[in-house]
């Protein structure tokens, strides 16, 4: 049993994660990341409404009949986005003021739609749980990385405002590089585009490593299997 | 791209299916009753009135925070436009509500000792990509005491230094009068005027130019009214 959840949850951080495997959800990817904290942000949020909604659509999966499972699934979801939207807004509003503009935007996020679909509508409430936070932790990272670089290069920081988001405990995050005005491009939408596709084709690069070690294990070259993992 | 595609749709399917429901009898009558043509309606129906239950609970537990953090927003919005120590009353309350080109603008009237001192309001001009909407405060004597940018989605990097947290930009309208500069020089340096542009991007600046000129203008042209303000 274990075992599964540990297949759930490196496929959600990794093999299938949402973004650089599944290549979902790439319209707030993009939209958002034009620094570490929002990516950040964005992704925590999505991860909340993900796996809140795959326990709801997980519990309800029997008495749902597949003919009209998607509206009841789009209602559930944009229901919780709304309800997330609002109880942002109220108790948590400084991150409002930053996120407010995409919370609503977590409603198109076919990400979640698709983890209902493809998941929870078929797993146990459970496993549709850990999927769920496996999947959104696997974007809030993609998001994150992303956000990070776009930042670094294009304004010379690194987590900007994150004590807004996180608290002021976490200000020592923030850093910025004396003297770099920054790229304008990887702030722009071109540059979102760029990193994406560089952190895609290393992806690539690395998946295609661990899988000729993998192949090289099985051949008996023991020595050499640990090199690309 | 087609391996992606696999490898998505071969997600690990189906766990924990195999489980015995604990509420048997319930569940084989819902399967025997899902395949009914009358289900489907009466399950949305369902769905919906559950989900509206829950929003209109959600919303009436929230309403209220919400309304009192969007009243701070605004109080500290409007607070960084004033000198500090300006104002002594509470000016989110004391307000007069007079109509621009067709549209009911709400000013904020600043008190001091009681006489009116300042007026706080929003303006906005179109820019180079959408609206920017800004918030300036006039003095009695006509001049400009604070503008702040609220809200815009101009160029990061280029456009956005008409933010108070980019640049000292805005600064620049402290103290500027219709008369002072005078009307023809109300422009941006390019345009003969006294205002700096930014590298880069001169719409912008401009667009800002225009919308606190044209709040002096409106300031005057409602003087008496809004110093009239109500109390």
């Amino acid at each position: 049993m274990s075992d599964k959840y540990g297949e759930i949850i490196k496929g959600g951080l990794w093999e299938q994660n949402v973004v650089f495997s599944q290549m979902l959800a790439l319209c707030p990817a993009m939209a958002v990341t034009t620094s570490g904290t929002n990516g950040l942000g964005m992704g925590l949020a999505t991860t909340a409404v993900l796996t809140a909604s795959n326990i709801l659509v997980s519990l309800i999966r029997k008495t749902v009949s597949s003919q009209v499972r998607i509206p009841v699934f789009v209602v559930l979801i944009a229901s919780l986005v709304t309800i997330v939207d609002m109880a942002m807004n109220a108790w948590l509003h400084e991150l409002y003021k930053v996120l407010g503009l995409f919370i609503a935007l977590i409603v198109v996020n076919c990400a979640i739609l698709g983890r209902a679909e493809s998941f929870a509508a078929k797993s146990g409430v459970l496993a549709s749980a850990v999927d769920g936070l496996a999947m959104g932790f696997g974007f809030t990272g993609a998001l994150t990385v992303i956000g990070l670089i776009r930042e670094f290069l294009g304004a010379g920081t690194v987590f900007a405002n994150a004590s807004g988001l996180l608290g002021p405990s976490f200000a020592f995050l923030e850093m910025k590089l004396p003297g770099y005005g920054g790229a304008l491009l990887m702030i722009l939408p071109p540059g979102g585009f760029a990193v994406l596709g560089f952190l895609l084709a290393g992806k690539r690069i690395l998946d295609s490593r661990s899988a000729r070690g993998a192949q090289a294990d099985s051949a008996g070259c023991s020595v050499a299997s640990h090199a690309g993992a | 791209m087609s391996e992606n595609l696999e490898t998505a749709a071969a997600a690990p399917q189906g766990l924990g299916d195999a489980e015995v429901p604990k509420t048997g009898g319930l569940y084989t009558l819902i399967e025997r009753l899902r395949e009914q043509l009358a289900y489907q309606p009466v399950l949305l129906g369902i769905v919906a009135l559950a989900a509206s239950a829950a929003l209109t609970a959600a919303s009436s537990a929230t309403s209220g925070a919400i309304a009192e953090a969007q009243a701070r927003d605004l109080r500290d919005s409007l607070a960084q436009v004033l000198p500090q120590g300006f104002a002594d009353n509470d000016f989110l309350h004391d307000t007069v509500s007079i109509e621009r080109d067709g549209k009911p603008v709400t000013i904020y009237l600043a008190r001091k000792a009681g006489s009116v001192a300042g007026a706080v309001f929003k303006v906005a001009e179109r820019g180079y990509a959408g609206e920017i909407q800004l918030l300036m405060a006039v003095g009695v004597d006509g001049r400009t005491l604070g503008v702040r940018v609220i809200r815009h989605s101009e160029t990061p990097g280029l456009g956005d230094k008409i933010e108070a947290g980019k640049s000292e930009w805005a600064k620049d309208f402290s103290g500027k009068s219709l008369g002072d500069p005078a009307p023809e020089r109300w422009a941006v340096k390019k345009d003969g005027g006294v205002f700096d542009q930014f590298a880069g991007a001169t719409i912008t600046p401009r667009a800002v130019v225009k919308a606190v000129k044209g709040g002096l203008m409106f300031f005057a042209g409602h003087r008496a009214q809004i110093l009239g303000g109500s109390q």
